[in-house]
């Protein structure tokens, strides 16, 4: 079994703004990157379970030349507020990136 | 046409290398610009108007830049002053500017370009519909403009016509970091689309350079490409490093948006030029039908007192969760007790967060974690720093002797590092907006004054 962190250089979380958390998975290569995509692995109903949104509210865009899949959705608490417990969205990725792919 | 623009920093105030500013230095910049601020640190500053960055430090950079700038007889632009870009930040930054050019006998003009807007104007343009959302823009009202404190985000157009009048320095309030970049090689002429694709690639400085670092870009920018360079030592640029940048807290990395249209990146390329340069072309720049200025704003929610404990005994690890609620009600029933029932529980926000148990991740953390040892971090939230003490005082008090049902008799449920465990934090701040002002002509939201030193 592979994880996703096998197939990236890079995971990283940030805020789009204050109220949008964005990711970017950075692969090691063109290969990593076309086997990554070829999975389906990072799907829009990933993200919706585990951020708390729906699939609608989330964008999803493949960059063959920066070998990176970047995904975009509601951050899931606004940015500084009371219950805030990661203000520069610097960790939110962690939960993925030791997920089995096939 | 060939522009030379030099990006010596991602912020002032970060700090960069001496010796990478003077290689950009030496390929003769048309122009230097950086940003001096962000909404990524969150709505603290923009709430308080108190900076991110110490005045030594921009100090620092500040001194270096102008400088820079007089012995090449060019422009230096400066956008977000004091992290917010608040009018007291430009002043702050301002005030830092002619106290250097005073020491180094340095003279020019100066523009301060202010971006602070009155509540009426916001009502006045919430009134006639010109306040619109953007994407996961929260709710608003009209009462909100009173509350808080607003900025709006400046494109290109108010940095050219400081430059137009002939100014030498610009520390601009609230701008786009890319337009900071953007503003001159427009006034001159150079494609759009390859200008505002240039700035949104080295508007961080050296975050694409591979290591990524705190120092400095120049792009070249001519007519069907532009060439982007590292100037720090010991650094390289590949394509995939610069063509990954457009993705740097940003939704869309094809689609940037700028307040007169967006950039469109799909059809960008990328090719080495050398091991410390990239070759871009083929962005292109589509003008929107509206002119827009985006809006940011902050308001004070209250003010806070923390405290920090943590716990080893795994008894205590497992019950702390389950007591947390139990421990809510009791405290309600303490603020009403304490204060004659003159604080409303209800405006009380107690928050313990289990480091360790999922703290960072909160609800959406997937894996139950079993900790050896957790930290415990209980904020209060109350309207006055004064009511938040005090209610931290007897939290901070009984949450170390919280009841286990496993031990009898009193129990030592905390360990609090500090004496006394209570920290008054200060003021707590929000965001409330992500919407833009619609129907506006370029400048009419921001205010430029200049000066001669």
């Amino acid at each position: 079994m592979t994880t996703l962190l096998d197939y990236c250089s890079l995971i990283r979380s940030k805020n789009a703004g204050p109220f949008t958390l964005t990711l970017d998975f950075m692969c090691h290569d063109r290969t990593a990157y076309d086997a990554l995509i070829a999975t389906g692995f990072l799907n829009k109903n990933l993200f919706a379970t585990l951020y708390g949104t729906t699939p609608d509210q989330i964008l999803l865009v493949h960059h063959p030349l920066a070998l990176a899949v970047k995904v975009s959705l509601p951050r899931p608490t606004v940015q500084g507020g009371p219950h805030d417990t990661d203000c520069y969205a610097g960790q939110q990725y962690a939960p993925l990136m030791d997920m089995e792919i096939a | 046409m060939e522009l030379r623009i030099l990006a010596p920093t991602g912020a002032l105030g970060a700090g960069f290398d001496a010796d990478a500013l003077a290689r950009g230095l030496a390929a003769r910049p048309d122009v230097i610009a950086c940003d001096a601020g962000s909404t990524d640190s969150g709505p603290a500053a923009l709430g308080s108007g108190i900076p991110k960055l110490s005045a030594q430090a921009v100090t620092r950079d500040l001194r270096l830049l102008l400088t820079a700038r007089y012995q090449l007889g060019v422009p230096l632009i400066i956008g977000s002053c004091g992290t917010s870009g608040r009018d007291a930040g430009v002043d702050q930054v301002a005030s830092l500017t002619r106290a250097i050019a005073t020491e180094e006998h340095l003279h020019f003009k100066l523009g301060l370009i202010y971006a602070d807007q009155p509540a009426r104007r916001l009502k006045d343009l919430y009134d006639t519909g010109r306040i619109q959302p953007l994407a996961n823009a929260p709710e608003i009202d009209r009462e909100l403009f009173e509350r808080g404190h607003t900025v709006a985000m400046m494109g290109v157009e108010p940095l050219q016509e400081a430059l137009r009048k002939g100014c030498d320095v610009i520390l601009a309030g609230r701008a786009s970091d890319t337009a900071l970049f953007a503003a001159l090689p427009q006034m001159r002429g150079a494609d759009p689309g390859l200008t505002w694709h240039m700035a949104k690639t080295i508007e961080c400085g050296a975050a694409c350079a591979i290591p990524p670092s705190a120092n400095g870009l120049l792009a070249t920018l001519r007519d069907d490409h532009f060439d982007v360079t590292t100037l720090a030592a010991g650094t390289r640029l590949t394509p995939r490093s610069v063509a990954a940048h457009t993705l740097y807290e940003n939704a869309d990395p094809y689609h940037v948006a700028e307040p007169s249209g967006v950039l469109d990146t799909t059809e960008a390329t990328y090719e080495p030029v050398d091991e410390r340069t990239v070759r871009v072309r083929g962005a292109r720049y589509l003008p929107a039908d509206d002119y827009t200025n985006k809006l940011e704003g902050a308001e004070l929610v209250g003010y806070q007192t923390v405290i920090i404990g943590g716990v080893r005994d795994r008894v205590v690890i497992d019950a702390l969760p389950k007591l947390l609620p139990t421990a809510g009600r009791y405290f309600d029933a303490k603020i009403l007790d304490v204060f004659n029932g003159e604080v409303d529980p209800a405006d009380i926000d107690i928050d313990y967060r289990l480091y360790g148990a999922g703290a960072v991740l909160t609800g959406s953390e997937p894996d139950p974690l079993t900790p050896r040892e957790l930290g415990v971090l209980i904020t209060v939230t109350a309207p006055d720093q004064e009511t938040a003490h005090a209610i931290a005082t007897f939290v901070a008090h009984a949450s170390s002797h919280l009841p286990i049902a496993e031990y009898d008799g009193l129990v030592s449920t905390l360990a609090y590092p500090y004496s006394p465990p209570e920290m008054d934090r200060g003021a707590l701040y929000r965001f409330t907006l992500n919407h833009v002002a619609t129907g506006v002509t370029p400048t009419e939201l921001f205010r430029t004054v200049t000066e001669e030193l």
